[in-house]
């Protein structure tokens, strides 16, 4: 059976659980979809926030670095470095106006908290772009969403009501894995392919058309719209000291309520899922950050969902998603699922990964059958991990090398009993966590050991 | 062996590079060739410094790369 998938969907009970109240005080960018249930439009928008403050470039950016916002589209840069170095990338090009790149395409499977924040809230996001645009001086501002978003249409009702420095165009971006990467919609935006590149600048020096340009998560601007109304202060009120603000987490896998929560960075996984309504069934493993990020073991449910504390645990923020993976299922053969999903998600330009990705998912997937060719394919598997590693021109390849050697260490057990040609019940189960292509049984189930 | 520092270092382009294996023939102790044919630096990395002795080498690779993946650079300041 398949799990349900994490869903853009925002349960309006996950507003009252643990914290007690009806509205969490904590909730931010959701805050005024747990009270209204429908996104607010322009008008709407503006009585509960009140208008953009009028702040000059320096100051709105001294204010983000005050305020220690970080990216939240997987990397965590420091928001004013980069709003910075397009302001420099701006000096340096003379007469090139800045462009302004707002990314919502989220190609992630496991993440669905742009989409739901596209939908929840669309005028904080805007907000963000007009506030960015008058940091960098951008004359051009794009809001990219994935092809057929059914956000697409809304947001460009919502961003044509607006009077902002700049007008923004929607764009339907191929709804890729390796699509939403910064420089793939860089040269998607100037024309070409919508596929990463190995050009040595950067965005910020020269981006969209040649210009300088500043590629923020959605995530990141709407908090920008915020804490350009309320301060620093405010925005450090919630979250930890290396990473202030709240954040949108995708939750699925065996979960009640899988979808997507806000919470302040920090909040233990524990209390995540659980606003997720905890576990539908037994749980063995959380899988953190995406399908190009890590498995945990339990170990995992009293950490804080913050960068520091994570990796100290071998697991990765990443864009954060936390899916519950079940007792019932086997590790290894759903990590061979997820290996042959993003193996398929190569762009296809690097040799390591177009080579290496199938070949690291054919080793898992001989691992997880525990036939007689398990042990040769696990050396092959550990001589080729170290192989990809760091050999692409985006991070895609990095991306499945760590899922691999996070699901070597977290299902351990489950790896000696499919070296030592043990019988897997599970091995020969289709995907449990939603792939976008519907999965299918890695092997015929003849060929899994009994 | 002390590494004189020429200044500069050598960028793969791994996107422009088909693994036509020519800097690995060239300079054997930068590069070799992973199982699918295609270059790694030393360490395995897509950039790494160049010193003195192989210097003149990685010139004549550089050159040779028939899609111009491999290329000099100026080294950052340390």
């Amino acid at each position: 059976m398949t799990l349900a998938r994490p869903t853009h969907r925002v349960e309006p009970e996950a507003a009252t659980d643990p914290f007690g109240v009806p509205i969490r005080p904590d909730v931010r960018l959701l805050a005024s979809w747990y009270v209204d249930r429908r996104p607010d439009d322009l008008a709407a928008h503006l009585r509960r926030h009140g208008p953009l403050p009028h702040l000059a470039p320096e100051e709105l950016i001294a204010r983000v670095d005050a305020a220690g916002l970080r990216g939240r589209g997987g990397a965590g840069f420091p928001t004013a470095a980069k709003i910075r170095a397009v302001v420099r990338g701006r000096g340096r090009r003379g007469r090139r106006r800045p462009v302004v790149v707002a990314n919502g395409c989220e190609g992630e499977p496991a993440s669905h908290k742009d989409a739901a924040l596209l939908h929840c809230a669309p005028h904080l996001v805007l907000d963000g772009i007009a506030l960015a645009a008058r940091a960098t001086g951008a004359g051009t501002a794009y809001l990219c969403v994935h092809a057929g978003s059914p956000a697409a249409q809304a947001l460009r009702e919502q961003a044509a009501a607006r009077r902002d420095v700049v007008s923004v165009r929607v764009e339907e971006v191929p709804a890729r894995y390796v699509a939403s990467e910064a420089s793939a919609l860089v040269q998607y935006l100037s024309g070409g392919p919508a596929l990463p590149t190995s050009a040595p600048h950067r965005a910020s020096e020269r981006g969209v058309g040649g210009a300088p340009t500043l590629v923020d998560n959605v995530e990141t601007l709407a908090h920008l719209a915020l804490l350009a109304r309320h301060g620093a202060d405010w925005f450090r009120v919630l979250g930890t000291s290396a990473l202030p603000g709240t954040l949108l987490v995708t939750t699925g896998g065996a979960l009640r309520r899988p979808g997507v929560v806000e919470v302040p960075a920090g909040t233990p996984v524990r209390a995540v899922l659980d606003l997720a309504g905890g576990p539908v069934e037994p749980v063995q493993a959380v899988l953190c950050g995406g399908y190009g990020g890590t498995w945990a073991s339990l170990d995992v449910l009293d950490v804080p969902l913050a960068p520091g504390p994570l990796e100290a645990v071998g697991a990765t923020l990443g864009v954060p998603s936390l899916l519950a993976l079940p007792v019932r299922a086997c590790g290894l053969t759903q990590t061979a699922h997820l290996l042959r999903y993003l193996a398929g998600e190569s762009a296809g330009q690097c040799g390591p990964c177009t080579f290496g990705l199938p070949a690291l998912a054919e080793d898992v997937t001989a691992l997880a059958c525990s036939g007689p060719e398990a042990p040769a394919a696990h050396a092959r598997l550990l001589r080729r991990l170290e192989l990809v590693a760091g050999r692409g021109a985006c991070a895609h390849p990095d991306g499945a090398v760590r899922l691999l050697r996070s699901a070597l260490r977290v299902f351990d057990r489950d790896l000696r009993r499919h070296l030592a040609g043990r019988p897997c019940p599970a091995a020969a189960e289709a995907p449990v966590l939603p792939l976008p292509r519907p999965g299918r049984p890695i092997l015929p189930s003849s060929r899994v050991s009994r | 062996m002390t590494h004189r520092s020429v200044g500069q270092r050598v960028r793969l382009d791994p996107i422009a590079c088909t693994g036509h294996g020519l800097c690995a023939d060239l300079v054997p102790e930068l590069v070799t060739l992973d199982e699918w044919g295609y270059p790694r630096l030393q360490h395995g990395r897509t950039s790494g410094p160049v010193d003195a002795d192989t210097l003149p080498l990685v010139r004549e690779a550089v050159t040779a790369c028939p899609t111009l993946a491999l290329r000099m650079e100026p080294a950052p300041l340390e």
